[in-house]
């Protein structure tokens, strides 16, 4: 079994794996539970005993808007999104007709770009291969 | 006995100025202008303000320089910064200070000028979340559009209920001349308007407005030798949940749920005693999730509770009397101008708006995005 990762700078390693192409998640290693977002400890309990996991990247989802923009800027899906993890995260709905979204419905995490900036993206699970 | 001092102080002088847009002001020189009314209107000179409870959005120290400008030296300063929350939670603080004889007359005030300043949405001084604005979020439309729509799928809400609070409140703009937006307003504009953020459109959002509003608490017992009619504090509270929206646990519920039954503990009532209801609108789902949250309805019935015009002028509950943050008012932060138009309510000098014979009215604060919920409840001497 390898070394955990440690977490010990929550911030700064999280960007560092999404500039790095990876969704990284925060788990308690006392526990298993899973923390998001990363913050130097898990809240309410304070248990700092944190590592970095791969995040499974299944989803669904909780919430959508349009957000409409005047021409020539596109309109953007903004969601939140429950991870299979049990998290909440807000993030962006692509690769999707907007009219197809509907709220519960599977979804699959990947590392994308929003205006350059490294991000974690969601999209539809059936428009998988 | 909850501890609080129920009916022990009183807003005692209440103005509002400039709330149309008021080119050439900058922010403190309309809250100036809203603070000396209001002291004058208290009967009070501004040297017999011991305590000054402000905000303006721009300047993370207004607690110093609103009493430089007023020309006060304070015994006693708040700033808390829960946005439009901020003036129910001084008011609390108020009623707590005058019952421990840390002051004697408290001035609450805030001041904008947004809209003809800096010709946008004031900007305070917050930190983005690193987590939330990568994706570019357009809060707070953003956060309260999630809501909606979170809303709509599990409890039915449709676009024609948020509709509806939005006739409503200009419903009730149309008899305030103070009001910014007075024209006709039906459910076919608000759904046929521009889309901004769905399911809410720009008739769905609150304006974009100038403005400033202040008030004078005073211990009870001078509150009565003073020439205005005293508006009581029978109960505050406040609660806090999150700062962003991704982090709720549950966007349908917000922590007024638990600040509403604490509040109405101390004040000896429950919703059913309240005449005159005035909730933050920034957005019509605020009414929807506020009324229940309050316990007006149940978790969900907001929508059909607000139906055929039933907190319109004329409907089952006055809400929003002055129009809110949707028709009448809406400098960044309403919560003040919630306050005032209570007490102007209890007062009964509401003119053609005025809710007959109106003794309790509740004034709510919303900050940030539905983060921080407060709750004060007003009575005339009726109710003590």
């Amino acid at each position: 079994m390898s070394a955990p990762i440690l977490s010990i700078h929550p911030e700064a390693e999280y960007a560092a794996f999404l500039a790095d192409g990876r969704f990284m998640l925060q788990r308690v290693i006392s526990t298993g539970e899973t923390v998001f977002f990363p913050r130097v400890a898990q809240p309410r309990t304070g248990k700092d005993d944190l590592e970095w996991v791969e995040a499974a990247g299944a989803a669904t989802l909780y919430s959508f808007t349009i957000t409409r923009n005047r021409p020539p800027a596109a309109d953007y899906v903004i969601a939140l999104v429950d991870l299979a993890e049990g998290v909440r995260m807000m993030s962006r709905i692509v690769d999707c007709d907007p009219a197809r979204l509907s709220i519960g419905m599977s979804l699959r995490a990947r590392v994308g770009e929003v205006d350059g900036a490294p991000v974690v993206l969601f999209e539809p699970e059936e428009t998988q291969s | 006995m909850t501890g609080f001092p129920r009916g022990q102080a009183a807003v005692v002088g209440a103005a509002t100025y400039g709330m149309d847009s008021k080119p050439g002001f900058s922010a403190i020189e309309l809250l100036a202008k809203a603070s000396f009314a209001a002291i004058a209107d208290a009967g009070l000179v501004p040297t017999e303000i011991d305590a000054v409870f402000s905000t303006l959005p721009e300047d993370p120290f207004s607690a110093m320089s609103v009493p430089e400008y007023l020309g006060i030296r304070p015994k006693l300063v708040e700033n808390s910064r829960t946005g439009g929350s901020a003036f129910q939670i001084y008011a609390m603080w108020a009623a707590l200070a005058l019952e421990a004889g840390l002051c004697n007359a408290v001035l609450i005030c805030y001041g904008s000028n947004q809209r003809s300043g800096a010709g946008g949405l004031v900007r305070s001084a917050t930190l983005p979340f690193p987590y939330e604005a990568p994706y570019k979020p357009r809060n707070p439309t953003t956060s309260y559009a999630l809501a909606a729509k979170r809303h709509m799928h599990q409890f039915g809400t449709t676009r024609e209920h948020l509709a509806e609070v939005a006739v409503a409140a200009r419903k009730w703009a149309q008899l305030n001349p103070d009001a910014n937006m007075r024209d006709p307003l039906s459910i076919e504009d608000v759904l046929n308007a521009r889309m901004v953020s769905d399911p809410l459109t720009v008739r769905d959002c609150c304006l974009v407005t100038d403005g400033a509003a202040a008030v004078v608490m005073t211990r009870a017992d001078r509150a009565r030798d003073l020439p205005n009619k005293p508006a009581y504090l029978l109960g505050a509270a406040d609660a806090t949940w999150h700062r962003n929206i991704s982090t709720s646990a549950d966007i349908t519920i917000t922590a007024a749920s638990e600040a509403a039954p604490r509040a109405y503990a101390q004040a000896g009532i429950g919703p059913a005693d309240i005449d005159v209801v005035e909730l933050y609108d920034a957005f019509t789902i605020n009414t929807i999730l506020f009324l229940e949250d309050f316990g007006f309805c149940a978790k969900g019935e907001g929508g059909s509770f607000v139906a055929d015009g039933a907190i319109a002028p004329g409907g089952r509950l006055p809400v929003n009397t002055n129009g809110g943050g949707l028709s009448c008012v809406h400098p960044g932060m309403y919560g003040l101008f919630s306050m005032v138009e209570a007490v102007t309510q209890l007062r009964g000098i509401a003119g053609e708006r005025q809710v007959k014979d109106a003794r309790v009215a509740l004034s709510h604060g919303n900050g940030g995005v539905l983060s921080s919920q407060a709750v004060t409840i007003w009575g005339t001497a009726e109710t003590l």
